[in-house]
C-alpha cells in the first residue's frame, strides 16, 4: 500500500502511509488505539475508499471497493468485533455468501458441512460446526471467522486485535494456528497494540502512530522498549504512587452472590470479596466471565437471585439503582455510550444525571415521603416535649423543625412516596455546577450545552468521571475504564482512580487489560465462570499465575 | 343458548379459513420484511391499496385474474416505496409505514369517487369465483371446510410451504436473516444488504397485495372505503404470536381468522349490539400481544444499515 | 425547517401531478384551498377551528415520541376524551361554568389518560409493542363511543349522537359563526406547558432520557417502567384535553363519527412540524387549512375531499425521508444548502 491518506470528519486517519508485506511472512501492524491501524486494514479490505494513495496486490495495481472484490484477490480479514450471525450454525455462517446448492435453488447442507470439515482438518482447526454461534466461546467464534476467511480463498489473512478477548492459554492456541497457516504458505498481517504478541510472533513490525508509519523493523533485531517508543513517543507512566491506607474499613462486602445473564443462564456462581477504603481491588479476568453481570448486579440494573451486596453496614442488594447511587456508589461502565452518557443529551444534562430531581438541581414540590415526614414529625413532637433539666432544647427542637420542613418540601425517593411533583430544574445552579466540573475535570467542550455524542472519547469519558467521581462516593466500581482510549485519557482516567483511591474511596476495577490491572490495584482477584478463583498481592504472584488463573487452571 | 350453538357448524370453520386468509398473506409479508431487518408498519396501506387496484382493474377490463395481478403489482411497488424510504434514505421506519397507511386510506377514496362517484363501494366487478378441489370435498366435514374455496386460499397454503423453504432451505433465505440479524455480518461476506432488503420488502408488498385483493375480489368484490379494517395490524400480531416462523403465522392467523367469523356470525344473530362484537378482534389481538410478545424475541436489528 | 417545506413543496407538486392525471385542474384546485381557508374572516376562523383539535393529538404524538414511543392511537384516546366530557356535560346541570368547564375538561383528560394506560402498562411491563396495541385501542374506542351512542345514550332521533351538554359546561365561540372556541386558548397553553414540561422540569428530563438512552437512564437511577407509562398516560391525556375542547366548544354533545381523523392529522403535524412546539403550531394551521379549505374545494371544484389525506400522507412520507430531501438538493444541484 503506498501514499495511504483518509480522513474522517475531524480526523486524519491514515497520512501518506506506505506499507509493504512480503508474502509468507507474519507482519505486525502495531500502534495505540487510534493510530489509524483498523482504518489502514479496512481500506484494504474494501470497507473504505482511500482520498489519496494506491494498492498493490502481488505487483498489480487494484481498486478495492468493496470487500467482494477484497475476497477475489484473496484478502480476508478478522474483525476485533467479530462479524457473525449468532442464532445460525457454524457452518451456516462460514459458507455465508458462497453457498453450495443442489439444482441451483436448494441450500446444499450436506456438501456444506463436508466442504468446511475439509478445511477445518486440513489447517487444524478444530470447531463443532453444526453448534449455534451464539453458544460457543469467544476463542471457538474466532476460529469460524478464521475459517470463514480461509473459506473464501485468502491467501492474506488480516487480525485485528485478535487478543483482546482471548486467555493467554487461548492466545498461545491461535499463535500455533498462525504459524501452522504460514507453512501453508499463507501471509498474515496481525494487527494489534500488545507489543509483548507482536514481538513473540510476528517476523517483522510496522508501527503507526497518529496515523502515520514511525518506521518498520524485523522482530529479531528489536527489542519491547524501543517498539514501545515508537509506538508512543516518549516515555510512559507505567506505576503510580499510592499512599498506604490507614484502617482497614471495608466498604463493600459481596456474599455468596448469585445471578443469570440474559440467556437465563448462570453467570455469578458465588461471588464473595471485599472491598476495603482506600485501596483498589483489581479483577482480572478474560471477558465473558461474569464481569458485565458483576456490574449490573452491583449497578441495581440487574437482580441477583441470591446473596448479598453489603454497602458499609446497610444491605443494597434490592435497592434500586437510584437509592445506590444516593449512597454513595459510582459506577464507570464498561460501554459509555451505552450506559455511561445519553448520547442525545448535552455535558451539562449529562452531568446532573443520577442526581437530576434533588437539589440543588431540582427546586419545587419534589415527592413527599409519608414514613420519613411522620418520623420528622414525631422528632420534632418528642424534642418539644423532651424536657432535659426541665428547659426545652432549642436546638433539637429547630433541627426537628427544620428536617420535617424539608421532608415535606424535598422528600426523597422511596416506596412510600404518594406525589410525583413535577419538578422544575434549577437552570442556574446545574450550569454553575457543571461549568465549576468542566474546569476541574478539564473537560474539552465548546461550551456546557454541546451535545456529548460530538465529543471524543477521550472526553466523553471525561465527562463520566465528572459526573460519578464529584459526588464524592464511598464505592467507585470502574468496568474497562480505559477502554477505546488513546494514551493520554488512558493516563488521566487511571490517576483519576489512584486520586479517589488515595482520598479514601474504596475502587472495583475490573479490567480485561492486565498491564492495567497491574498497575493501579492493590490487590488482584481473578474472576473465572462466575467465580472469584483467587484474590493476591501483586508482589507476591505473576503474571504467568493469574494468567494460568484466568483461564481456570490452579496454580501449583 | 340455542342459538349460539347453532352458530358452531362447519360453515364457521371454513368461514374462519376464510377469514384467516387476508391476515396469513399479510403476516407472511410482515415476516419477510422483519426478517430482512425492517418493520413494515404499512402492511394495512399495502392491503387496501391492492384491494382497490384489484377491483378497479376487473372493473376496466373485465378479467378479475389481471385484478389480482394487478393488486400484486400495487403492493409490491409500495413495498418498494417503502424499502427506497427506510433503506436508501434510512427514514424512519414507523413513520413511512404510517405514512403509506394515510396514503392508501387517502388515495384509495379519491379514486374510488373519480371513478365510481363515491368513496362508500364502488360498482360489483367481476369476481373469483371459488372453485372445488375433487377428491378433497367429499371427505365428509373436513371436506366442508376445506373442500371448496377461492384460488387464493389454497395459493396461501402454498406460499406458506413456499415461504418456509425459501427462508429455511435456501441460500437467500440463509442471506435474509444473516441481513436482518447483523448486516455487517452479511456486508463483510460480500451480501449486497441494501438488494436483499428491497427483494424482501417488494415480497413483503405483494404478499400484502394477495391478502388485500382476496378482500375485495376473492369475498365481496367490490371495494369499500377502509376494508382492510385494521387486519394489516392484526397480521403483524399473527406474526409476533407465530414467532416470525411462516407455519406459526398461518396458524395464528387461523385463530384471529375464527374471532371475525365468529364475529359475523354473532352479528347475524343479533345477541349482542353490533359495536361490541366488532370489537372482539381489535381486544383478543391486545390480548395476544400482552400474553405473548414477552416471550416472542424478534429475530432482526431493525437498525438501519447505513454504509460508509 | 427548511427540508420539512421542501417536503410541503413536494408533497404539493406530487399532489397536483394526481390531480392531472385525474382530470381535475390542480391550479383550480388550490387556489379554491387557499381561498377557502385563508380568504375571509369565516375561512381564517374556520382554519384555526379546524387546526386546534390537531395541536392537541400532535401535541400527544410528541409527548410520547420524545419518550421513545409511537402512540398511533391519539384517535381513540381523542373519542374517549370527548366522551367523557360528554357525559360529565349532560350529567350536570345548574353548576357554574367556572367549575362546570374545568370539570368537563378534566374527564376528558382523565378519558384519554386511560386509554394511554392500557398501551403503557401493556408496553413496560410486557414489552407489547404500542404502535398495535395503539391502534387497536383506537379501533375499540370507536365501537365503544358508537356504541354508547347509538344505545344507551342515545338522544331521541335519527342521528346517533347524545343530548345537548348543558350550556354552563359550553366553551363559548370567539368568532361566530366560526366554530373557533376557547379550546384554541387551551390548546396555545398546552404548547407552552408541553415545551416547559420536556425542557425544565424532571419529569421531561426523565422521559427524555428513556427516549434517548433507556441504558443510561436506568444506570442514572431513573425507572424506565414508571417513565413508559407516564409518557403514555400524558400523551393519551392530551389527546383525551384535545376531544374534550372539540366538545365542549363546537359541537356541545357526543356525535358517532364526529372526527374525520384529528387523531392521523396529529401524527402528521408533528412530523411534519419537525417535533417542537412552534413547527407544531404552524404545521396544525397549514393542516387545518387543508380541511377547511378543501371543504370549500370539494364543494366548488368538485375534487374529492380526500386528495387533503393524500396530500397529507405525501406530506408524511417525504419528511420521513430526511436523507431524500439531501439528496435531491445535491441532485439539483443546490449543494449549499445541504448542511
Amino acid at each position: 500500500m503506498k501514499g495511504i491518506t483518509k480522513s474522517f470528519p475531524g480526523v486524519l486517519a491514515n497520512d501518506k502511509i506506505d506499507f509493504v508485506v512480503e508474502k509468507g511472512e507474519i507482519h505486525g501492524l502495531l500502534g495505540e488505539n487510534g493510530a489509524g491501524k483498523t482504518v489502514l486494514m479496512s481500506i484494504l479490505y474494501g470497507l473504505y475508499k482511500p482520498d489519496e494513495g494506491k494498492i498493490l496486490v502481488n505487483g498489480k495495481d487494484v481498486d478495492i471497493d468493496s470487500p467482494r472484490t477484497a475476497m477475489k484477490l484473496g484478502i480476508g480479514m478478522v474483525h476485533q468485533h467479530f462479524m457473525v450471525v449468532p442464532s445460525l450454525t457454524v457452518t451456516e455462517n462460514i459458507i455465508l455468501g458462497r453457498e453450495p446448492t443442489k439444482n441451483r435453488i436448494l441450500l446444499d447442507a450436506k456438501k456444506a458441512f463436508n466442504d468446511v470439515k475439509e478445511f477445518c482438518d486440513r489447517y487444524k482447526l478444530e470447531v463443532d460446526l453444526k453448534a449455534l454461534i451464539h453458544a460457543l466461546p469467544v476463542g471457538v467464534q474466532q476460529r469460524v471467522e478464521i475459517l470463514k476467511a480461509l473459506y473464501r480463498g485468502a491467501d492474506v489473512l488480516v487480525l485485528d486485535e485478535p487478543t483482546s478477548v482471548l486467555t493467554p492459554q487461548e492466545v498461545q492456541e491461535l499463535f500455533r494456528a498462525i504459524s501452522a497457516l504460514k507453512n501453508q504458505g499463507k501471509t498474515v498481517i496481525f494487527i494489534s497494540h500488545k507489543l509483548r504478541e507482536v514481538l513473540a510472533i510476528c517476523d517483522s513490525v510496522t508501527v503507526l502512530r497518529r496515523g502515520k508509519v514511525v518506521g518498520t523493523v524485523k522482530a529479531n533485531s528489536t527489542n519491547l522498549s524501543e517498539l514501545a517508543r515508537m509506538m508512543v513517543g516518549r516515555e510512559v507512566i507505567f506505576k503510580f504512587d499510592k499512599e498506604q491506607p490507614q484502617t482497614r474499613k471495608a466498604v463493600l462486602k459481596i456474599e455468596n452472590l448469585q445471578a443469570v445473564d440474559d440467556r437465563g443462564l448462570p453467570a455469578l456462581k458465588g461471588i464473595d470479596f471485599n472491598v476495603y477504603a482506600c485501596e483498589i481491588l483489581g479483577v482480572a479476568g478474560v471477558e465473558g466471565n461474569g464481569q458485565t453481570e458483576l456490574v449490573e448486579t452491583l449497578a441495581g440494573i440487574r437482580k441477583a437471585t441470591a446473596g448479598k451486596i453489603i454497602l458499609g453496614e446497610i444491605d443494597i442488594t434490592e435497592a434500586s439503582p437510584g437509592k445506590r447511587i444516593q449512597m454513595g456508589t459510582s459506577i464507570v461502565p464498561e460501554d459509555r455510550q451505552k450506559r455511561g452518557l445519553i448520547m442525545g443529551f448535552s455535558v451539562m444534562e449529562n452531568i446532573i444525571l443520577g442526581r437530576h430531581d434533588q437539589p440543588p438541581f431540582a427546586k419545587g414540590l419534589v415527592r413527599i415521603n409519608i414514613r420519613e415526614t411522620l418520623n420528622y414529625a414525631k422528632n420534632l413532637i418528642d424534642s418539644v416535649a423532651h424536657r432535659s433539666n426541665g428547659t426545652i432544647n432549642v436546638r433539637e427542637v429547630l433541627s426537628s423543625a427544620r428536617k420535617l420542613m424539608e421532608s415535606l418540601i424535598l422528600g426523597s425517593r422511596d416506596k412510600t412516596t404518594i406525589a410525583k411533583g413535577f419538578v422544575r430544574l434549577d437552570i442556574t445552579q446545574t450550569s454553575d455546577y457543571a461549568g465549576r466540573l468542566i474546569d476541574e475535570f478539564s473537560i474539552k467542550t465548546p461550551d456546557k450545552d454541546t451535545l456529548v455524542q460530538h465529543l471524543s472519547g477521550g472526553t466523553q469519558q471525561r465527562v463520566v468521571l465528572a459526573r460519578e467521581f464529584s459526588r464524592n462516593p464511598k464505592l467507585i466500581i470502574a468496568s474497562q475504564p480505559t477502554r477505546g482510549l488513546d494514551i493520554g485519557a488512558t493516563e488521566y482516567v487511571r490517576s483519576k482512580l489512584v486520586d479517589m483511591r488515595n482520598k479514601g474511596c474504596a475502587v472495583l476495577l475490573i479490567s480485561a487489560d492486565l498491564d492495567e490491572i497491574w498497575a493501579l490495584s492493590d490487590r488482584i482477584a481473578v474472576i473465572y465462570e462466575g467465580r472469584i478463583v483467587a484474590v493476591e498481592d501483586p508482589e507476591k504472584t505473576s503474571e504467568t499465575e493469574i494468567g494460568l488463573l484466568m483461564a481456570g487452571g490452579k496454580f501449583g | 343458548m340455542v342459538e349460539l350453538i347453532e352458530i358452531i357448524n362447519v360453515g364457521l370453520f371454513a368461514a374462519a379459513l376464510r377469514m384467516a386468509t387476508p391476515i396469513a398473506y399479510g403476516a407472511l409479508g410482515g415476516i419477510f420484511s422483519e426478517r430482512s431487518g425492517v418493520v413494515n408498519i404499512g402492511l394495512e396501506g399495502m392491503m387496501l391499496t391492492s384491494a382497490f387496484a384489484g377491483v378497479a382493474l376487473s372493473y376496466f377490463i373485465g378479467n378479475p385474474w389481471l385484478g389480482v395481478l394487478g393488486a400484486v403489482l400495487a403492493g409490491g411497488l409500495l413495498g418498494l416505496l417503502h424499502g427506497v424510504i427506510t433503506v436508501k434514505f434510512a427514514g424512519n421506519q414507523v413513520v413511512s409505514g404510517t405514512g403509506i397507511n394515510i396514503f392508501a386510506l387517502g388515495f384509495t377514496a379519491y379514486m374510488s369517487r373519480t371513478i365510481w362517484g363515491s368513496r362508500g363501494a364502488s360498482a360489483s366487478v367481476q369476481g373469483l369465483s371459488d372453485i372445488s378441489i375433487p377428491l378433497l370435498k367429499d371427505i365428509p366435514v373436513i371436506g366442508e371446510i376445506i373442500g371448496t374455496h377461492t384460488p387464493l386460499v389454497y395459493l396461501l397454503l402454498i406460499v406458506t410451504i413456499g415461504s418456509f423453504i425459501v427462508l429455511f432451505k435456501t441460500p437467500f433465505g440463509l442471506r435474509i436473516r444473516a441481513v436482518g440479524e447483523r448486516p455487517e455480518a452479511a456486508d463483510t461476506a460480500g451480501i449486497d444488504v441494501y438488494k436483499t432488503k428491497y427483494l424482501c420488502l417488494i415480497a413483503s408488498g405483494m404478499l400484502a397485495g394477495l391478502g388485500g385483493v382476496f378482500l375485495s375480489l376473492g369475498h365481496v368484490n367490490l371495494f369499500a372505503f377502509g376494508m382492510t379494517g385494521g387486519r394489516g395490524f392484526i397480521a403483524l400480531a399473527a406474526m409476533i404470536f407465530g414467532k416470525w416462523m411462516p407455519f406459526g403465522a398461518f396458524g395464528a392467523s387461523v385463530m384471529f381468522g375464527f374471532a371475525d367469523a365468529l364475529q359475523m356470525r354473532l352479528q347475524a344473530l343479533g345477541l349482542l349490539p353490533p359495536q361490541v362484537i366488532l370489537m372482539i378482534p381489535y381486544i383478543l389481538t391486545v390480548v395476544v400481544l400482552a400474553g405473548v410478545v414477552g416471550k416472542a424475541v424478534p429475530p432482526s436489528n431493525y437498525k438501519p444499515y447505513v454504509k460508509e | 425547517m427548511l427540508p420539512q417545506t421542501i417536503a410541503i413543496a413536494l408533497a404539493f407538486g406530487v399532489g397536483a401531478i394526481t390531480l392531472l392525471l385525474t382530470g381535475y385542474n390542480p391550479l383550480e384546485a388550490y387556489v379554491a384551498m387557499l381561498v377557502g381557508a385563508f380568504g375571509d374572516t369565516f375561512g381564517i376562523g374556520q382554519t384555526f377551528a379546524q387546526a386546534t383539535p390537531i395541536i392537541f393529538t400532535a401535541l400527544a404524538f410528541l409527548f410520547a415520541y420524545k419518550c421513545g414511543l409511537f402512540n398511533i392511537g391519539a384517535e381513540g384516546q381523542f373519542l374517549i376524551g370527548a366522551f367523557f366530557a360528554a357525559l360529565v356535560g349532560i350529567s350536570f346541570s345548574g353548576l357554574p361554568s367556572f367549575i362546570h368547564i374545568p370539570l368537563a375538561l378534566g374527564a376528558g383528560i382523565l378519558g384519554g389518560a386511560m386509554w394511554g394506560f392500557v398501551p403503557g402498562v401493556l408496553k413496560a411491563k410486557l414489552g407489547a409493542h404500542e404502535v398495535i396495541t395503539t391502534m387497536m385501542l383506537s379501533y375499540v374506542a370507536l365501537y365503544i363511543t358508537g356504541y354508547m351512542v347509538n344505545y344507551p345514550f342515545k338522544a331521541p332521533g335519527w342521528v346517533a349522537q347524545t343530548v345537548v351538554i348543558s350550556p354552563s359546561a359550553w366553551l363559548p365561540q370567539i368568532l361566530p359563526p366560526t366554530q373557533l372556541s376557547l379550546s384554541i386558548v387551551v390548546a396555545l397553553l398546552l404548547v407552552a406547558a408541553t415545551h416547559y414540561t420536556l425542557c425544565r422540569t424532571t419529569v421531561g428530563y426523565e422521559v427524555r432520557a428513556i427516549g434517548l438512552n433507556p441504558s443510561a437512564a436506568e444506570s442514572g437511577g431513573i425507572g424506565i417502567k414508571k417513565g413508559i407509562i407516564l409518557a403514555l398516560v400524558i400523551s393519551g391525556a392530551m389527546a383525551g384535553l384535545g376531544g374534550a375542547g372539540e366538545v365542549l366548544g363546537v359541537h356541545r354533545r357526543f356525535i358517532e363519527g364526529f372526527s374525520p381523523g384529528y387523531g392521523w392529522d396529529g401524527l402528521a403535524v408533528a412530523l411534519v412540524g419537525g417535533l417542537n412546539p412552534v413547527g407544531i403550531l404552524l404545521a396544525s394551521v397549514l393542516f387545518g387549512a387543508l380541511r377547511s379549505g378543501g371543504m370549500t374545494m370539494s364543494r366548488t371544484t368538485h375534487v374529492p375531499l380526500d386528495i387533503a389525506s393524500i396530500l397529507q400522507a405525501l406530506v408524511i412520507l417525504f419528511v420521513a425521508a430526511p436523507m431524500l430531501i439531501k439528496y435531491l438538493l445535491k441532485r439539483g444541484g443546490v449543494k449549499k444548502w445541504s448542511s
